[in-house]
């Protein structure tokens, strides 16, 4: 059948891109995955079978404070930046289109088409600023940061969400005596929770392996997990690095897959 | 009827969308009267009002200007949540969250009812609506015909004053339809509720209402029985939306229309000069041979069979067309041969004059 529409799988060549393409892509991950398994010293040469690069980083002090402060770093900044996206969802699906809207929308989804290291350096120079007049060095400088870059992330799948809804079922709601407040606690957020709950997802996923703006704004003795394994990297690289990217990766794929499942549309 | 007159009290009601410099009238200045415990009947066209009239009873929108009174007090400013009226919608709007009879409880939980009370009447709502069996199923698994009797079951829960009802029968096939009208007189008849029911489907509007009011162009054209509204339309539109009707031109002279100049109607209460329209139903029409007195002289075009009857169309000395409804003859015999010419009759009682 001679088929008018353009079809790329048709075109010459195609398995063989296709084919490059995965390798590149998954290549280098499956090499990362797999000499984090090496029972010799180097990431290049294969010795053999162990586990003994993830003991050692289970071991390792400082892998431990360093996964933690990323963990409430991550945890934090997806808790603050979805219950703010979730807010600002409602505003700009539940409310009449107001003058100024793609304004805010816009605003809204700065942070994905700024340059990460614009953003970094307009934080460091802020927070420099405010370090100076407060004194304060602590964590919350890192967790503000990340809650406001990751905010697009968690408002994309709630809006999605928000919008995919029956608006009147929130009407029934009204019409059988539920005020505002009762009608959001019992039927739009019950209705949204999937939405709310893979927008915090993405939003730990992304806080989570940050590196430019972490990079920029953490003061000494602040190194999360990606900025720790940068720095041991440019000392020397062993296999225990590959243990802990493959236990990120790990962790990653298992949330993003979540992500995937609860958004997915059902039939 | 007596003090029962004016439950629903609906004044001067005018409902306008847009900005001040682009307003467009949805509803242009109605007013009606619905008694308690009455089927009442919203009937037009889509684009007609009724459904903007029915949400401002629901409280999902605040008219313009004028007053919704219920039962004495005016509601028309209340939100949703504090008038004592709930809506069946369209498209059900069950909460695909809950199961049947959560839904079904729902209305009574928000007005905070002790949990024993509320479980009670679900119990006696699934039994109203024959669903006793699905309580614990979940929405989703509900067929059309089964989520239409738990969206009825909801909105009758919480006992309101005044159920309102949006095409409620609009998505169902048409067997179903037949079943639900009678299902939902006699859920009406049962609980004593007065229904406000929005249909664009005439023939749902004659079977089920107590009254109906026509309306068209954010109007009402014209409140009344079924046997009223249809018998004796007042208004061009009203006749022509409600059944099949015959539109004649007609002079009136001396309290008497002449029509074609050649037939004379008495006319009840006519104007004293000028042109009127007369309406006809095809039903009251009648074929006799031609030059009847009383009768008017038309040529036969074409008939189309329908079984129990057959419309035959004919043309008037002046060309307007007109259709006559004839049982089919028990005899099997033929209708008239197209092309020949036959005189028309009809009673004077069947004859309306319009307004235009």
């Amino acid at each position: 059948m001679a088929s008018r529409t353009f079809t790329a799988s048709r075109l010459p060549g195609f398995a063989t891109v296709a084919i490059v393409v995965f390798i590149a892509l998954y290549m280098p991950i499956a090499m990362l995955m797999i000499y984090s398994f090496n029972a010799g010293d180097s990431i290049a040469i294969w010795d053999g079978f162990s586990f003994q690069w993830y003991e050692r980083a289970w071991e390792n002090e400082k892998v431990k404070e360093v996964t933690i402060r990323s963990l409430v770093i991550a945890g934090s900044a997806a808790t603050i930046s979805t219950v703010a996206a979730t807010m600002a969802a409602l505003a700009t699906t539940r409310k009449k289109p107001f003058r100024g809207q793609t304004g805010i929308y816009v605003a809204i989804n700065q942070p994905l088409m700024v340059p990460e290291i614009v953003t970094a350096v307009a934080l460091l120079i802020f927070f420099a600023a405010i370090k100076v007049a407060t004194g304060y060095q602590g964590l919350g400088y890192l967790i503000l940061a990340h809650s406001a870059f990751c905010i697009p992330f968690a408002y994309l799948p709630i809006r999605a969400r928000l919008e995919g809804m029956d608006l009147t079922l929130e009407t029934a709601a009204a019409d059988l005596y539920a005020t505002p407040w009762w009608t959001f606690r019992r039927v739009t957020l019950p209705l949204l929770a999937p939405g709310i709950v893979a927008g915090m997802m993405l939003a730990f996923v992304t806080s989570l392996d940050d590196v430019v703006i972490t990079l920029f704004v953490k003061s000494a003795g602040q190194d999360t997990l990606p900025t720790y394994l940068l720095a041991q990297i440019r000392r020397q690289v062993t296999g225990e690095v590959n243990a802990i990217s493959t236990v990120l990766l790990a962790l990653t794929v298992i949330l993003l897959t979540t992500f995937f499942l609860l958004t997915r549309k059902r039939s | 009827m007596g003090s029962d007159d004016g439950f629903i009290e609906i004044i001067d009601v005018t409902k306008a969308f847009g900005p001040a410099d682009r307003r467009v009238y949805a509803l242009g200045g109605v007013a009606a009267t619905i008694r308690r415990g009455e089927f009442f009947t919203l009937l037009g066209p889509s684009g007609c009002g009724k459904t903007t009239l029915l949400r401002l009873i629901a409280g999902f929108e605040l008219p313009t200007s004028g007053e919704i009174r219920l039962d004495g007090q005016e509601i028309g400013h209340l939100p949703p949540f504090r008038r004592p009226v709930n809506t069946v919608f369209q498209n059900y709007a069950l909460f695909p969250h809950m199961t049947v009879a959560q839904n079904i409880g729902f209305g009574l939980e928000m007005l905070g009812k002790p949990k024993a009370d509320i479980a009670a009447t679900v119990e006696r709502m699934l039994a109203l609506v024959k669903m006793t069996d699905l309580a614990g199923r979940r929405t989703d698994q509900l067929s059309g015909g089964q989520q239409q009797r738990v969206a009825l079951a909801r909105a009758l829960a919480p006992q309101p004053k005044v159920l309102l009802l949006d095409e409620p029968l609009s998505a169902l096939d048409l067997k179903l339809r037949k079943e639900m009208q009678v299902e939902l007189k006699r859920i009406q008849l049962e609980t004593g509720i007065t229904f406000i029911f929005v249909t664009h489907d005439q023939e749902e509007a004659l079977t089920m209402s107590d009254r109906i009011a026509v309306m068209s162009g954010g109007k009402i054209l014209q409140i009344g029985t079924p046997r009223e509204i249809y018998a004796h339309p007042t208004n061009r539109f009203v006749a022509d939306f409600i059944g099949e009707t015959n539109f004649i031109r007609a002079r009136v002279q001396g309290g008497k229309a002449i029509v074609g100049g050649e037939v004379e109607v008495p006319l009840p209460a006519a104007p004293a000069q000028g042109e009127v329209t007369l309406a006809i139903r095809p039903e009251h029409l009648r074929l006799v041979a031609k030059g009847t007195a009383g009768a008017l002289t038309a040529t036969v075009g074409d008939a189309v069979y329908f079984g129990t009857d057959s419309h035959v169309h004919l043309t008037l000395g002046d060309g307007t067309g007109i259709v006559v409804r004839q049982q089919t003859d028990p005899d099997g015999r033929e209708g008239p041969a197209p092309g020949s010419v036959l005189g028309v009759s009809f009673p004077p009682a069947a004859v309306q004059v319009l307004e235009d």
